[in-house]
C-alpha cells in the first residue's frame, strides 16, 4: 500500500467513515436481517472507539434514492441521556437512521417490480471523501482517515462514472477504501475501489461472525497494517460499465481520445464528441480492446 | 489487381482556390501526364511518380469536389476528377505506384549504411554479450533482418550518440589580472604580453576598460596608447601604492579611468543584489557580513596594508577579482570568431550585454509578483499521491487469478434477485428492525464460541493460502531450483521471445508486402520457439516437472497469443475480397 508520509498525520488516530448500505429492497431480500447487522456493525463501531479515545467515526447511510450522515462521534448531540437499554452514543445513530429511512421512503421513485435497485453507493463515498476533505483543513494534525464500505446490493452499473471518480479521488489524496461486501456475490465496484486505493476488501463467508471479521480484518489502524498480513483478494473484476447503455462489458469499444468505454460502435464519442473515421468493419474490429 | 494505365478528365488546379485547368489525365505505374484541352495552355504537366512524396484526397461525402492532391518537394498537384468513381481508381493507382517507390527508396537507403553506423552497431554487440546472442539468434537465423533488429534498439544507438558530444569551450579559468610585467632589469621599462586573447578576457572582465575602449580608440587615442595607459594603471596598482594611484588619477584623466572602481561593474552588482529574492531582508543581513568589519579585506598578494580610507576607491581587493572571474566564467560565452581585431570584439561584446539587459529585467519584474510569502501562505500540506496507474504486473496478477477463477461470479450476478416486497413493506421492515435494536439493545453475546473459532480459523486459511504463493518472493525464485542447462535456456527463449513478440505486434496493422512476409517470417520463429519450450518442459525431471511448466506457461501464453492473432488476422484477410485502402 501506498502509505502517506506519516508524520503529517496524528498516525494513532484514525478517522474512520463508514458507509451503511440501508437499501430495504435489498435487506427484505437476503437472508441475514438487518437488526443482527446492524448491531454487530454497532459494537464495532464502539470498539473502534474505544481503541482509542481520539479516534473518530462517521456513518454515512446509503439508500436507494439518498445518501446521509446519520453518526458523527464528535458530535455534541452524542452525550444526551441514555434510555434504559441503550448507550446515548447508539440512540442518537438509531434516531438518525430512522429518520434517513423515512426520508428516503419519501424520495422513492418506482422502480420495476421484482428488482432490487441499486444503493447509492457514489453519493455516499463522494460525501465521505467531502467530510475528509473537511477534517484534512481542520488542523496541523488531523486524524488519519480511511473508508470503510458496508455494502451488500449488487453494483448500480450506471453509477460507474461517479463511483470510478471518487475512487480516482480518493487515491489522489490517500484515502484507502476498505470494502466489506455481504452480499451473495462480488462486488466489481468495491473489488476496483480498493485495490485502487490500496484499502482491503473482504467478503466474510460466516456473516453471524460479522464483528469478528470487522473487527481482525477492518479495525486495524492504517499505521499498523504495515506490520499485519491482511486477507489479499484473489482477483479483481476489472470490467466497465459503458457508458452509453450502463452494461457491464467484457469487450468493449474505447474512444481513442477520452478513452471513454462503448458496447457498441458509434460514428461519434457521446463524452467528447470525437468522431470516429469511416472505419471498416473490420478495422473498427481491431480497435475492439479487452477490457476484462 | 487494376489495370497499368488510367486516363480521366480532370480540372489541374495549382492552388486550391485556382478554377482550374479542364484536360485529361493519364496515370501509369511510373508516371502522370496531363494534357489540357486547350492546346495553347501552358500547364502540361509530365512527372514522375518519384518525385511524388505522398498524396491526398478528399472524402465522399464531405461537401468538396472529388479532389486528388499529390505532394511533391515544393508543392502540390490538385487534379479535381468528374466523380468519385473516378477518384477512387486513380487513387488506388498512385497508392500502388507511390508504395512501389517507396519501398525502392528504402531499400536503397539501408543499404547506404554510414560506415560509422556499422561500427557503432558493432562496438554494442561487443559490449553486450547478451544482445550478441540474440542478434546472433534472430539475424544470423534470417528471423529478422539487420535493419528490423536494430529498428528497435534505437534507444541503445542514440545513447552511444550523446555521449559521443563534444564540450563546449568555456572561458578560461585563469586570472588574467595577473598578467604579470616583465622586466629585464637593464632598463627602466617593463612588458607587458598581449595577445589576442588576453585582450578578450580583458573586455570581459572589465566593462570600464571595454568602454573606454570604444569611446576613445580610435577617435582619442590609437590602440597602442590605449594598451599603454591601460598597463600603466595596472602597474601602479601592482605596486600597491594606493597614493601614488590616487596621484596619478589627478594627473591623467584617462588614465583615472583604469584607476578608479570600475562603476560598470558597481551598477551591475546593484542589479545582482536587486535580483535578490524580495523578502531577504539584506540589510539586515549586511550586519553579518564580516567583510566590512576592518582588517578583513585581504588584499591581493595576501598582504593586508591598512591606509587611509579616502584612498580605499584606488584599492582592489583579492575577493572583487575572484568574484569578477567568476561570474564571468560562469557567463561561459565565448567569441565564435577571430579575435584579430580587438575594435570588432569590443562592439560584439557591447551588443551582446544589451540584449541580455532587458531579460533580467523582466525576471524580476516576475519575480516580485510572483514571489509568495510564505508566512502568508495557507497551510497547506496534506499530501497528495500522484495519480498512476499501478504496477502492471500487479494488474497482470489480479487480473490473472480473475481468469482462473470459474466464472460462477459473473454468471451468478447476472441473475437478480428476486424482491416480491413493494416499497412500502421493505422500507416498513427496515424501520421495524430499527426499532427493534432500540428496544432490545444488543444482543448480550453477538455470536457463538463456535462461530468465532470458524471466522479465526477462515481468516487463518484464508491468509497462509496467500501466503505462500510459488515464486512470489523476491527472495527465492523457482529459476533458482532447476539445473543451470535449464535455466540458461528458459531465459535465453525468454529474451528471444520477448524480442520476436515485440517485432510480431509492431508489425500490425499489416499494411505494406513487407510487414506481411516479416510477420509470417516471425509467426514460424515464434512456433519454433513454442515447440523448443515444449520440448523443455517434457524433457525436464518428473519432480522439477510442475514448477518448469509454471514458468514455461505464462510464456507460451504470450507465444499463443500471438499465433492465434496471426490466424485470426490471415482469415479475415481471406475472407474479404476487395482489399480496401491501404491494406495488402
Amino acid at each position: 500500500m501506498t502509505s502517506a508520509p506519516s508524520k503529517l498525520y496524528a498516525d494513532d488516530v484514525s478517522l474512520l467513515v463508514v458507509t451503511l448500505d440501508t437499501n430495504p429492497f435489498f435487506w427484505s431480500t437476503f437472508p441475514f436481517p438487518f437488526a443482527d447487522f446492524l448491531s454487530q456493525v454497532l459494537a464495532f463501531l464502539n470498539s473502534i472507539l474505544l481503541l482509542g479515545q481520539l479516534n473518530q467515526v462517521i456513518v454515512i447511510a446509503t439508500g436507494c434514492n439518498s445518501c446521509g450522515y446519520v453518526f458523527d462521534s464528535t458530535s455534541d448531540k452524542n452525550h444526551g441521556s441514555t434510555t434504559g437499554t441503550m448507550p446515548a452514543l447508539y440512540s442518537n445513530l438509531l434516531h438518525n437512521l430512522d429518520q434517513f429511512v423515512a426520508r428516503d421512503q419519501q424520495l422513492a421513485s418506482p422502480h420495476t417490480p421484482g428488482t432490487v435497485p441499486s444503493s447509492l453507493l457514489s453519493g455516499s463515498l463522494s460525501m465521505a471523501l467531502c467530510y475528509i476533505q473537511r477534517a484534512f483543513r481542520s488542523g496541523p494534525m488531523p486524524p488519519q482517515p480511511r473508508i470503510l464500505c458496508l455494502q451488500g446490493a449488487t453494483d448500480g452499473p450506471e453509477q460507474y462514472v461517479a463511483i470510478m471518480n471518487a475512487i480516482f479521488s480518493a487515491q489522489h489524496s490517500v484515502v484507502p477504501i476498505d470494502s466489506c461486501y455481504i452480499g451473495s456475490n462480488n462486488s466489481a465496484f468495491l473489488q476496483q475501489a480498493s485495490y485502487i486505493t490500496g484499502g482491503i476488501y473482504y467478503k466474510p463467508p460466516q456473516l453471524d461472525g460479522l464483528y469478528q471479521y470487522l473487527s481482525t480484518v477492518f479495525a486495524t489502524d492504517l499505521h499498523s497494517r504495515a506490520f499485519l498480513r491482511l486477507p489479499k483478494s484473489v482477483g479483481v473484476d476489472f470490467r466497465a460499465s459503458c457508458f452509453c447503455h450502463k452494461q457491464t462489458i467484457d469487450m468493449g469499444y474505447v474512444c481513442s481520445v477520452c478513452l471513454s468505454i462503448f458496447c457498441e460502435h458509434h460514428d461519434k464519442c457521446s463524452t467528447c464528441g470525437s468522431v470516429f473515421g469511416q472505419a471498416q468493419l473490420d478495422a473498427s474490429a481491431a480497435d475492439r480492446k479487452r477490457k476484462a | 489487381m487494376s489495370s497499368a494505365q488510367v486516363v480521366k478528365r480532370a480540372k489541374y488546379k495549382t492552388t486550391v482556390k485556382d478554377p482550374g485547368t479542364p484536360g485529361v489525365l493519364k496515370l501509369t505505374r511510373d508516371k502522370f501526364v496531363f494534357k489540357p484541352n486547350d492546346p495553347t495552355s501552358t500547364n502540361k504537366l509530365d512527372v514522375e511518380f518519384r518525385f511524388i512524396k505522398s498524396h491526398k484526397h478528399t472524402k465522399e461525402g464531405s461537401n468538396k469536389p472529388p479532389w486528388l492532391n499529390l505532394t511533391h518537394g515544393q508543392g502540390s498537384y490538385i487534379f479535381e476528377l468528374e466523380s468519385f468513381s473516378d477518384l477512387h481508381v486513380c487513387r488506388e493507382l498512385v497508392g500502388i505506384a507511390l508504395s512501389k517507390h517507396g519501398e525502392a527508396t528504402k531499400v536503397i537507403s539501408e543499404e547506404q549504411l554510414s560506415a560509422a553506423e556499422m561500427t557503432l552497431r558493432i562496438k554494442l554487440l561487443q559490449e553486450n554479450s547478451k544482445l550478441q546472442r540474440l542478434h546472433k539468434e534472430l539475424v544470423a537465423s534470417g528471423k529478422l533482418t539487420e535493419s528490423e533488429f536494430w529498428a528497435t534498439k534505437k534507444k541503445l544507438l542514440d545513447q552511444d550518440e550523446s555521449r559521443k558530444l563534444k564540450q563546449r569551450i568555456g572561458f578560461k579559468n585563469s586570472l588574467i589580472f595577473d598578467t604579470k610585467p616583465m622586466s629585464d632589469g637593464r632598463i627602466n621599462q617593463v612588458k607587458f604580453q598581449l595577445t589576442p586573447e588576453i585582450k578578450y578576457q580583458i573586455f570581459a572582465l572589465k566593462p570600464a576598460v571595454h568602454q573606454a575602449f570604444l569611446n576613445f580608440v580610435p577617435s582619442k587615442m590609437n590602440e597602442v596608447d590605449f594598451w599603454n595607459k591601460y598597463f600603466k594603471a595596472e602597474y601602479i596598482h601592482s605596486t600597491k601604492n594606493a597614493v601614488a594611484a590616487a596621484a596619478e588619477a589627478a594627473e591623467d584623466e584617462d588614465l583615472a579611468v583604469f584607476l578608479k572602481d570600475d562603476e560598470i561593474l558597481e551598477i551591475e552588482a546593484r542589479k545582482k543584489v536587486r535580483r535578490v529574492d524580495p523578502t531577504l531582508d539584506m540589510e539586515a543581513d549586511q550586519g553579518d557580513d564580516y567583510t566590512h568589519l576592518p582588517d578583513h579585506g585581504i588584499f591581493r598578494d595576501g598582504s593586508k596594508d591598512i591606509s587611509e580610507v579616502q584612498n580605499s576607491l584606488y584599492k582592489r581587493t583579492l575577493l572583487q577579482d575572484l568574484n569578477r572571474q567568476g561570474a564571468v566564467v560562469l557567463e561561459g560565452k565565448t567569441l565564435d570568431m577571430e579575435m584579430e581585431n580587438p575594435r570588432t570584439v569590443a562592439e560584439i561584446l557591447a551588443r551582446r550585454k544589451q540584449e541580455t539587459g532587458g531579460v533580467v529585467d523582466e525576471e524580476r519584474r516576475n519575480r516580485i509578483s510572483m514571489t509568495p510569502i510564505e508566512d502568508l501562505q495557507e497551510h497547506d500540506n496534506h499530501p497528495y499521491a500522484p495519480l498512476c496507474i499501478k504496477d502492471p504486473r500487479d494488474y497482470f496478477d489480479s487480473q490473472q487469478a480473475n481468469a482462473v477463477k470459474t466464472l460462477d461470479d459473473s454468471q451468478a450476478g447476472m441473475e437478480q434477485m428476486i424482491c416480491s416486497l413493494g416499497p412500502e413493506e421493505a422500507y416498513g421492515s427496515l424501520r421495524a428492525s430499527i426499532s427493534k435494536i432500540k428496544a432490545t439493545g444488543l444482543r448480550d453475546s453477538l455470536f457463538s464460541p463456535e462461530v468465532a473459532l470458524k471466522v479465526l480459523s477462515g481468516l487463518t486459511k484464508n491468509i497462509s493460502s496467500t501466503k505462500y504463493h510459488l515464486g512470489k518472493s523476491s527472495q527465492e525464485s523457482v529459476l533458482d531450483i532447476l539445473p543451470n542447462t535449464t535455466k540458461e535456456k528458459l531465459l535465453d527463449h525468454w529474451v528471444c521471445s520477448q524480442e520476436l513478440l515485440r517485432h510480431f505486434w509492431s508489425s500490425y496493422p499489416i499494411t505494406t508486402q513487407n510487414l506481411n512476409n516479416k510477420t509470417k517470417r516471425l509467426k514460424d520463429s515464434i512456433s519454433q520457439i513454442y515447440s523448443k519450450l515444449e520440448e523443455i518442459k517434457v524433457s525436464a525431471k518428473s519432480d522439477l516437472r510442475h514448477q518448469v511448466s509454471l514458468v514455461v506457461h505464462p510464456m507460451q501464453q504470450a507465444l499463443d497469443a500471438a499465433l492465434l492473432h496471426y490466424d485470426a488476422d490471415i482469415r479475415k484477410r481471406n475472407a474479404r475480397g476487395a482489399k480496401p485502402n491501404g491494406y495488402v
